[in-house]
């Protein structure tokens, strides 16, 4: 099949709306969309308190989570697989070769990413306001949400480097997930395995529809953040 | 809380001496000029009495005790202005508080009204004018009833009109009970609103004395000249 005819073939999928590119489009946004906004609930918090907090050890935390930003996506998949593996800790779940074992790996892969830059982000505001707050004695933890409230537009970035990462690996959920055909197949490991085939159309389709969702994603993002700086300086 | 007594104060980070035996009192009214030179420690004894920064010597007592949990406040010359509306801004003083968050932002609004900010509680505090923040600054304070407010050159760098609007609001607050002490330059500023004036060289109180008695007979050659606008660098320093 000829270049052109390639990615004639893909564009007619994604306009015929090919139900195998829909589902597998389908769960990738859902896997990965869960793995951000649980990500976000945890990485955004402790990277403000790796930001703020002075005790024992926040040091280490801010290396361990600077370290793990770029831990290699397939290791995390190894680690996460031995947990939920019938003779790991968590084997009496049954969780392995499913949905939910790709939202777990994705999330301990996006956690460190979004808390390293919360917390870059939050210690700027922090060197600025930290007097302030503390003459109107406010607390740890009213620092702590003080600060995530007023930094929320620029942790935005900090969600969209995890939506993106997210997204884009595929050797964490190909272990964890095993790319089951109608079950854990998502557009990374679909790819793969497609090319790997030969079936070139539907690899370049989904690649396409990963590339457009990250894109639009972020061009929403742009405008959101945008607006709110105009609005809120 | 009051009398507030600092006794031989000292504060020399990394050697260098900014405080430097500072001997004072102050009583439970009123409002004190805190004035000086640049670099003659004036911020640095308003931080040392909000708390911010320990003396390396001498001691600060509260009424002879320690200093009280509540009820010393300080606005900065640039105070804090989160992303959020002038509402948000003001209602944040009371957050520490454990007020909760409706009654926070009525009685956001009621004291907005009285720093003539109502207009603007629905615009974004970082859109205000310098003049207008320290208003919104000053009221964040009020809301929370101090004892004791710190102002550190509150009208710096605003125009007559913000200054006046400024005064106005101080002067307010002190009628409400507030005792204040203030940093300025300002010597027209010193006249129209102190009772009192502290005079800070080279990090020591040179004079603490009333404020008419402080511009007719200053006791100090340094304080003479600061007042002439005659002070040389070189004893500012």
């Amino acid at each position: 099949m000829s270049f052109a005819a390639t990615f004639s073939e893909a564009f007619s999928l994604i306009a015929s709306l090919d139900g195998r590119v829909a589902e597998i489009v389908l769960l990738s946004i859902q896997v990965s969309g869960s793995a951000v906004v649980i990500g976000t609930f945890i990485g955004l918090p402790l990277g403000a308190v790796l930001a703020i907090g002075r005790w024992p050890g926040q040091q280490v935390g801010t290396v361990l989570v600077n370290a793990l930003m770029g831990a290699p996506a397939v290791v995390i998949g190894v680690v996460v697989y031995l947990l939920l593996s019938r003779s790991g800790p968590f084997g009496h779940f049954g969780l392995l070769f499913s949905p939910t074992a790709m939202v777990i790996a994705q999330t301990v892969l996006v956690i460190p990413l979004m808390a390293a830059i919360a917390r870059q982000v939050v210690e700027d505001a922090w060197q600025r306001y930290a007097e302030e707050l503390q003459v109107m004695r406010f607390n740890w933890w009213h620092s702590l949400t003080t600060l995530l409230y007023d930094c929320r537009h620029s942790l935005l970035v900090a969600v969209l480097a995890g939506l993106g990462r997210a997204m884009s690996e595929v050797g964490a959920v190909m272990i964890v997930g095993g790319n089951i055909d109608g079950v854990t197949r998502v557009m990374t490991t679909a790819i793969a395995l497609e090319t790997s085939k030969g079936d070139l159309p539907l690899s370049i389709a989904l690649g396409l529809v990963l590339i457009s969702v990250i894109l639009i994603l972020n061009v929403v993002a742009h405008l959101m953040r945008a607006w709110a700086m105009k609005r809120y300086g | 809380m009051f009398p507030v007594t600092l006794s031989g104060v000292r504060f020399q980070p990394n050697g260098r001496t900014v405080l430097d035996g500072v001997d004072l009192e102050l009583g439970d009214e009123g409002i004190t000029l805190v004035m000086g030179p640049n670099g003659a420690g004036k911020s640095v004894l308003l931080r040392t009495l909000c708390g911010l920064i320990e003396p390396s010597a001498g001691s600060l007592t509260w009424a002879g005790g320690a200093r009280p949990e509540r009820g010393v406040m300080m606005v900065f010359q640039h105070p804090m202005m989160i992303r959020a509306t002038v509402l948000e801004n003001v209602a944040l003083g009371l957050k520490p508080l454990g007020v909760p968050g409706a009654e926070r932002r009525r009685r956001a609004a009621d004291i907005l009204e009285r720093v003539a900010l109502a207009d603007r509680a629905q615009d974004s505090a970082r859109h205000l004018s310098g003049g207008e923040q320290q208003r919104l600054a000053l009221a964040r304070a009020w809301l929370t009833k101090p004892r004791l407010l710190l102002l550190d050159e509150p009208t710096a760098a605003l125009d007559p009109s913000a200054t006046a609007e400024v005064e106005r609001i101080i002067r307010e607050i002190r009628t409400d009970g507030t005792r204040i002490v203030m940093t300025t330059h300002n010597l027209g500023q010193a006249t129209r609103l102190g009772d009192d004036v502290i005079f800070i060289s080279h990090g020591r109180v040179r004079e603490h004395t009333p404020v008419q008695r402080f511009f007719a007979r200053p006791a100090s050659e340094e304080a003479r000249l600061f007042i002439q606008g005659e002070l040389p660098w070189r004893m500012a320093l």
